[in-house]
C-alpha cells in the first residue's frame, strides 16, 4: 500500500522565556553587558538559570520517525504538552521543524482553520472563494464545488450578503461547508483545539470517517480514548516528545488509559512551565491518609488534591480555578469553581496544595476527565486534564439517607447540584 | 466497514512527494513555483483589500483622488507660496502633484507590507499558504489606486498644457511602467525588510511611520533636486525615491537634474534592497510562529 506521509527523524526545539526581549534597545543593553563581562540585567527573574549559557530550550518534539498509509484514520495521543500538536503544526506548514523531514503527497488541510481569514464586509460568496483559495483551491476549483458548498451550509439566498450580518451559526457553517469540500489527501484533526460546541465536533468526526472511507488519510489527535479507539486503525501514543507505543488502536488505547490513572503519582515536567504565574504541579485522588487512591467509588466521597506553585506577585491578583468533571458523551457533567478570597491569597505559599473535597461524587462507574484550570484575571493561566476511574459501590444501596447531598445552587454550569468544599492545606511546609 | 483504498494512482511507489518539509531551505531557494500556484489567492486578496477598504464610506473611491489633491494643495500654499521654494519653473500645482501621487505608492506599499507578520499573525498561526502573496497582493492593489491618480494627474497635465504652461512630455512617458515596477519592488523590499525585523523588535512599527515621513523630506518631493549643489547629488543619487521622482518630473514635465549613472544606482539600489527583503521574509517565515 502506498505511503501517504513520510516522518524521518524530526525534532523542534522552542526557547523558553523571550527570543531576544522585544526591543531593540534591551537586546543592545545585554550585548554590551556581555562585552564587558558583566551580568546581563535583562535576565528574566524565575528562570532558575541566571547569568551566561542561560539558552533555556524546551525539545518539544525529539527524534519522531513515522510513516502514515494511505486511506487509514491515525490516532495521536499523549499527555499535555507531548508534542502531538506541534507535529500538526509541523506537518501543516505553520512552523519549520529544527531537525528532521516530512514527506507528503497530496494536499494537507486541518479542520481546525475553519473560517480562517473570512473578511466580514465580503459577502459570503466572495469569502467562500477567499477561504478556499487560502486553503490551497485554484478558482476553477472552488467554482465547480460553488453549489455544492451553498446547499452544505445552508446559507441559501443570503449568499449575496456580508458575512458580518450573518448570526454566528451560518458564519460557521459556511466556514466548514469550504473546508469540508477541501477534498484533502491528508486531513488534521486536532481535537483538542477544536472549540467546544458538542455538535461542532460529532460534525468533524463524521467528516473524519466519510474522508477515511474516500481512502484519504486523516490524523487525528485527541484526549477522547473511545473517539480514538472507535475512529482509528493505528494509534501512536507520544510522550515527552517522542513516540512511546505505535500499534493497533485495540492494544495503544488501553495501555495509555492505564498509564494514565496510574501516572497521578509523577510530577509535571516542569520546563515549559517556568514563569507561568500559577501552575499545577500534580493532582490526585487521595485517602483520607493523603496517599494516592488510583480509583474511587461511585457515590462515595472524593478527596482531590492539587500541588500548585505560583508566584508571589500572584497575591494581589483576581485568582479563581475550577475542577470539571466529564467524559467523552457529556463534557462537562459539573464542575466546582473556587474564587479566591483575600483571606486564601494571603495564605498562598510559593507552593503548596489545595484539597478539593466532594462528600458525594455523583457520578456513576466509569472512566471521567478530570479537567483542573486556573485564571488569573480571567485569563486561563493553567490546565491540567487528568482521568480518574470510578468503581461500583456496593455499600451505596446501603448508605445512610443523611448521605446524599442536600445542596446549595453552586456554579451555573452544573445541571444538578454538587456538594463540594475547597480548602487550602495551611499546615503543609513548602 | 473499510472498502479497500483506491490502488496506487502514481504508478511509482514512494517517488512521488508533493512537498517535502525540512528545517531550513538555502537562502537562494524562493519557492517561486510555490506562489505561482497560489496566483488565484493573491488576486482575491488584492479584491478584498480593494472592497474592504472603502466600502461603507461615504465617498468610496473618490478618496483615491481627494487625498493627494489636498495634500498637493498644502504643498502649493506652504512650500510654494509661503516658502517660496522654486520649482524649476514649472506650475507648482504640477509640481508637487507629480511627486505627492509617486510618494504616495512608495510609502504606501512601504506602510502595508511592514505589517504583513504582525497584522496577520493569527492567519499565519492557523494555515500555510506562500507568505509572500500577502505583501505582493498589497503592492498590486494600490497599483490600481496609483493608476487613478495618475489619470488624474493626465487631466491636470492637459489642462495646463492648453493654457501653455511651460511643461515638456516627452518620449519618456514609455518609461512609467518601469517607474512604477521600481517603486512597487522599493516598497515591498522596505516593507519586508521591516516586516521581517518587527517579528523581534516592535520598535520598528513605531519607526516606520515617521520613518517614512522624514523620508520624504530627504527626497525631492517637496523641492526640485537642482536646487541641490552638484556635489552634494550623490547622497541624494543613494536614495533611490530620488530617482524615481525625479524621472517621472523629466517624463511628464520636461524638468530633471540626475544624470544617467545616478538613475543607474537609483536601480541597482532598488534591486538590492527587494533581494534582502525577500531573502529574510523567507527566513523568517518559517518559525515566526513560534516567536511572535
Amino acid at each position: 500500500m502506498a505511503t501517504a506521509l513520510q516522518i524521518e527523524n524530526l525534532a523542534k526545539e522552542y526557547r523558553l522565556g523571550s527570543i531576544g526581549h522585544g526591543a531593540l534597545y534591551m537586546d543592545l543593553k545585554s550585548w554590551w553587558c556581555r562585552l564587558r563581562g558583566k551580568e546581563d540585567p535583562n535576565t528574566p527573574l524565575y528562570t532558575g538559570v541566571r547569568g551566561n549559557g542561560g539558552a533555556r530550550t524546551f525539545w518539544a518534539l525529539k527524534g519522531v520517525s513515522l510513516s502514515a498509509e494511505q486511506g487509514k484514520v491515525l490516532g495521536i495521543i499523549g499527555r499535555n504538552g507531548a508534542g502531538k500538536s506541534t507535529l500538526l503544526k509541523i506537518i501543516s506548514r505553520i512552523t519549520a521543524p529544527t531537525i528532521g523531514e516530512v514527506k507528503i503527497k497530496g494536499r494537507v488541510a486541518s479542520l481546525l482553520e475553519v473560517g480562517t481569514g473570512f473578511h466580514p464586509e465580503l459577502t459570503g460568496a466572495e469569502n467562500v472563494f477567499l477561504n478556499g483559495a487560502i486553503l490551497g483551491m485554484t478558482k476553477a476549483e472552488v467554482k465547480s464545488k460553488f453549489d455544492e458548498i451553498v446547499d452544505f451550509s445552508g446559507v441559501g439566498r443570503f449568499i449575496g450578503t456580508p458575512v458580518k450580518r450573518y448570526s454566528s451559526g451560518m458564519y460557521v457553517r459556511l466556514a466548514f461547508a469550504v473546508g469540508a469540500h477541501l477534498e484533502p489527501e491528508i486531513l488534521l484533526v486536532d481535537e483538542v483545539l477544536a472549540v467546544g460546541d458538542a455538535g461542532f465536533q460529532k460534525k468533524c468526526l463524521g467528516k473524519m470517517d466519510e474522508v477515511s472511507r474516500e481512502g484519504r488519510t486523516v490524523l487525528f489527535v485527541s484526549h477522547n480514548l473511545d473517539a480514538v479507539s472507535t475512529l482509528c486503525d493505528r494509534v501512536i501514543w507520544l510522550d515527552e516528545g517522542q513516540i512511546f507505543l505505535d500499534g493497533p488502536a485495540q492494544e495503544v488505547a488501553p495501555a495509555y488509559l492505564d498509564a494514565m490513572l496510574k501516572q497521578g503519582t509523577a510530577d509535571r515536567a516542569p520546563a515549559r512551565l517556568q514563569g507561568k504565574m500559577f501552575y499545577f504541579k500534580k493532582i490526585l485522588p487521595v485517602d483520607a491518609q493523603g496517599e494516592f487512591l488510583p480509583q474511587v467509588k461511585s457515590g462515595g466521597p472524593l478527596t482531590l488534591k492539587l500541588d500548585y506553585v505560583c508566584r508571589p506577585e500572584v497575591k494581589s491578583e483576581n485568582i479563581w480555578m475550577t475542577v470539571v468533571f466529564g467524559n467523552n458523551r457529556v463534557s462537562q457533567a459539573f464542575s466546582c469553581p473556587f474564587e479566591f478570597a483575600a483571606a486564601d491569597k494571603a495564605g498562598l505559599r510559593e507552593e503548596g496544595s489545595f484539597t478539593l473535597t466532594l462528600p458525594f461524587l455523583p457520578l456513576v462507574p466509569g472512566v471521567y476527565e478530570v479537567r483542573c484550570a486556573v485564571f488569573i484575571n480571567g485569563l486561563k493561566v493553567d490546565r491540567f486534564p487528568t482521568l480518574l476511574r470510578v468503581e461500583e459501590n456496593v455499600n451505596l444501596q446501603e448508605s445512610d439517607a443523611s448521605q446524599v447531598p442536600h445542596h446549595k445552587p453552586l456554579g451555573q454550569d452544573n445541571l444538578f447540584l454538587v456538594d463540594y468544599r475547597w480548602s487550602l492545606d495551611q499546615d503543609r511546609q513548602g | 466497514m473499510k472498502p479497500i483504498p483506491m490502488e496506487n494512482i502514481e504508478g511509482q511507489e514512494g517517488e512521488a512527494w508533493t512537498t517535502i518539509i525540512r528545517p531550513q531551505h538555502p537562502w537562494y531557494q524562493f519557492e517561486l513555483g510555490e506562489l505561482w500556484k497560489y496566483r488565484d489567492l493573491i488576486q482575491l486578496f488584492v479584491r478584498r483589500d480593494m472592497i474592504a477598504q472603502y466600502k461603507q464610506t461615504i465617498l468610496g473611491p473618490l478618496w483615491f483622488i481627494l487625498q493627494p489633491l489636498f495634500t498637493t494643495l498644502v504643498f502649493t500654499v506652504i512650500f510654494g507660496k509661503i516658502a517660496k521654494i522654486p520649482t524649476d519653473g514649472l506650475p507648482q500645482f504640477l509640481f508637487y502633484l507629480a511627486g505627492t501621487i509617486c510618494w504616495g505608492y512608495f510609502a504606501e506599499c512601504l506602510n502595508q507590507t511592514s505589517q504583513t507578520f504582525l497584522a496577520n499573525a493569527g492567519i499565519f498561526g492557523k494555515v500555510y499558504f506562500p507568505r509572500l502573496t500577502v505583501p505582493i497582493s498589497k503592492v498590486i492593489s494600490y497599483i490600481f489606486k496609483f493608476i487613478i491618480q495618475f489619470a488624474m494627474f493626465v487631466v491636470f497635465l492637459v489642462y495646463y498644457y492648453w493654457q501653455g504652461a511651460p511643461v515638456h512630455p516627452n518620449l519618456g512617458v514609455l518609461a512609467l511602467p518601469l517607474i512604477v515596477i521600481q517603486m512597487a519592488f522599493l516598497g515591498i523590499g522596505c516593507g519586508l525588510i521591516v516586516s521581517s525585523l518587527t517579528t523581534k523588535y516592535r520598535d520598528l512599527v513605531l519607526v516606520v511611520g515617521f520613518g517614512v515621513q522624514l523620508w520624504m523630506f530627504a527626497t525631492p518631493v517637496v523641492y526640485p533636486l537642482s536646487q541641490i549643489p552638484e556635489k552634494y547629488r550623490i547622497f541624494f543619487a543613494l536614495n533611490p525615491m530620488t530617482s524615481v521622482v525625479e524621472g517621472f518630473r523629466t517624463a511628464f514635465l520636461g524638468s530633471g537634474s540626475l544624470s544617467a549613472p545616478y538613475y543607474l544606482l537609483g536601480v541597482l539600489i532598488t534591486l538590492v534592497i527587494c533581494f534582502v527583503g525577500i531573502v529574510l521574509f523567507n527566513r523568517i517565515e518559517k518559525t515566526f510562529v513560534d516567536t511572535i
